[in-house]
């Protein structure tokens, strides 16, 4: 990874914040001018939609289901992060073991996510597990290849110097390897977490009885063009607030890079 | 120089793998350097002078022969080792995540230094090498020389017993090259620590070292010579002379 990729996005999303409210504004506009002269189920005004919107933030029972699927991709993102590092780093290690692992990671990555929904419920009882699963396998491959990219990334030079003062491999760890790594796992967070939301509410078909993919799934049911938008509204929300805190945590974690960009 | 040699290489030889064949980087080296001697080691770029500082570093191990330090096997005893070697190296090799005092502190934060202490210590190391102010720049924000001045102090800060130096200069500027030698000639005296610099500079091995290797290719011993403080200019120049020779015979002699 280049340096300065992580900041670099940072200002990217700077510098297009201006420009991004007028896109939006405008497409909320255009909307709203169709709902005008478009039969109402096909679209509904923005107000009506802004109502459904804040009916699911101040409603309990809506509120848990936006936050049961918030949880179900944050918890798939840090089992697809973990088992992701444990394949990673073999795969770095030895070229035997990444000669057998990329392929099937490679053949993993071309499987639809619906297809693990039929694998994990005729595989695996228990709702949550099964959105687990699913969650866990579509993200893999990518957070697995990102890990390895950013470890091979690490600079021969600095590895051989902190060899040099014969660290514990704990220590080796904590010095060289994860600050290396980090700003590859974070953008590999922000991508995936993209991924991750599309997923869920696929995964949530298992038989969830919860969650905006269930909710989802009324509404279409309903032929409720508002209430389905609202709900795909939370699930972007969630994406951008914690796409957002991800960007916090960067240019707090790599300000020592982002003190350079401001030099370019 | 005691009887026990801090550092000995016994008709060592490295064999690297390359390409299918296999590269001889150093053949039948033998040497041994005594605690607290200053030798400089010369020879022309890829005779292998960095490989011989890896073998005693440890980093690699011998393919024939045998290398002890402080009497025992670098590369089997790596850990052993710890704060005990201190190495400078060509190019800075700064974690850019660190700040200045950060960086010259990492030996001493490996080797357990609890953090008040290697703070102050690394900070006293930056004052002499005439970084004060600068203790919590990034690398990026600091020139090539200061960065070197950062890695010098790094590598002094934990006061090992040895100190390997693999052409810290050669990738700054004359200019700035010539000062930071002069200083790190004053440095290497003052710490008493046992000293090995590595040069393709005749110059330069002559004014830093008080013992000078030659080596030839694949290296071995080519020349050798003893430098005294109260070495005359015309003592100097036939030495130097001499150097010249050896190098360039050296290289008549390689093999097409
Ligand atoms: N790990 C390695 N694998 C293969 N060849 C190497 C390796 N390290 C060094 N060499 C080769 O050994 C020779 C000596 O290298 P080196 O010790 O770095 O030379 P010097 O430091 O004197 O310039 C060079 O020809 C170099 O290409
Ligand atoms: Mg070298």
């Amino acid at each position: 990874m280049a340096p300065g990729d992580g900041s670099g996005t940072t200002r990217r999303f700077r510098g297009l914040r201006l420009e991004a409210v007028v896109a939006l504004a405008g497409l909320a506009a255009i909307w709203q001018i169709a709902s005008l002269f478009v039969p109402h189920f096909l679209f509904p005004s923005i107000p009506e939609i802004a109502a459904r919107l804040l009916a699911i933030f101040t409603s309990w029972s809506s509120l848990a289901d936006a936050l049961a699927t918030s949880a179900r991709i944050l918890a798939g993102l840090a089992g697809a992060f973990v088992l992701g590092t444990l394949l990673a780093m073999p795969m770095a290690r030895s070229t035997a073991f990444e000669r057998y692992a990329y392929p099937l990671l490679n053949f993993n990555q071309g499987i639809p996510a619906l297809s693990w929904v039929v694998v994990a419920i005729i595989w695996f009882r228990g709702i949550e597990f099964r959105i687990f699963f699913i969650m866990v396998m579509t993200t893999l491959p990518a957070f697995t290849f990102q890990v390895l990219d950013a470890y091979r990334a690490m600079s021969k030079d600095l590895f051989e110097m902190t060899l040099s003062f014969r660290p514990s491999r704990l220590d080796l760890l904590r010095a060289l390897i994860w600050p290396t790594v980090l700003p590859g796992i974070l953008t590999a967070w922000k991508v995936n977490l993209g991924n991750a939301a599309r997923v869920v509410v696929v995964a949530e078909l298992v038989g969830a009885t919860g969650g905006v993919g269930y909710e989802l799934l009324q509404q279409q049911q309903l032929f409720d063009m508002a209430g389905a938008v609202a709900w795909t509204l939370v699930l972007v929300i969630f994406v951008l607030v914690v796409q957002g805190l991800i960007t916090l945590i960067e240019s707090r974690a790599l300000r020592y890079r982002a003190v350079a960009e401001q030099a370019l | 120089m005691t009887a026990d040699p801090e550092i000995l290489f016994e008709q060592v030889s490295k064999t690297f793998g390359r390409g299918g064949g296999e590269f001889e980087a150093i053949y039948d080296l033998s040497f041994a350097i005594g605690r607290g001697e200053l030798v400089a080691i010369l020879g022309k770029t890829g005779c292998g002078k960095s490989t011989t500082l890896n073998l005693i570093s440890g980093l690699i191990r011998p393919s024939r022969g045998r290398v002890r330090v402080q009497g025992h096997d670098p590369y089997a005893d790596f850990t052993r080792y710890r704060g005990k070697i201190g190495i400078v190296f060509q190019n800075d090799r700064l974690m850019p995540w660190r700040t200045a005092i950060e960086n010259v502190a990492l030996g001493l934060e490996l080797n357990k230094v609890p953090r008040q202490k290697r703070l102050e210590i690394a900070a006293s190391w930056l004052q002499r090498l005439g970084l004060s102010g600068h203790e919590n720049n990034y690398p990026h924000a600091l020139s090539g020389g200061m960065r070197q001045r950062v890695s010098i102090a790094r590598a002094f800060a934990g006061e090992p017993d040895i100190l390997l130096c693999d052409e810290p200069f050669s990738a700054l500027d004359e200019h700035t090259g010539n000062a930071l030698r002069d200083e790190f000639r004053a440095l290497l005296r003052q710490t008493g620590a046992t000293s090995i610099f590595i040069t393709h500079s005749i110059d330069e091995a002559l004014s830093l070292g008080e013992r000078l290797m030659v080596l030839g290719r694949p290296a071995h011993i080519a020349y050798e010579a003893t430098i005294g403080v109260d070495m005359s200019e015309t003592e100097r120049e036939a030495v130097r002379g001499r150097i010249r020779r050896v190098l360039a015979g050296d290289a008549a002699e390689q093999p097409a």
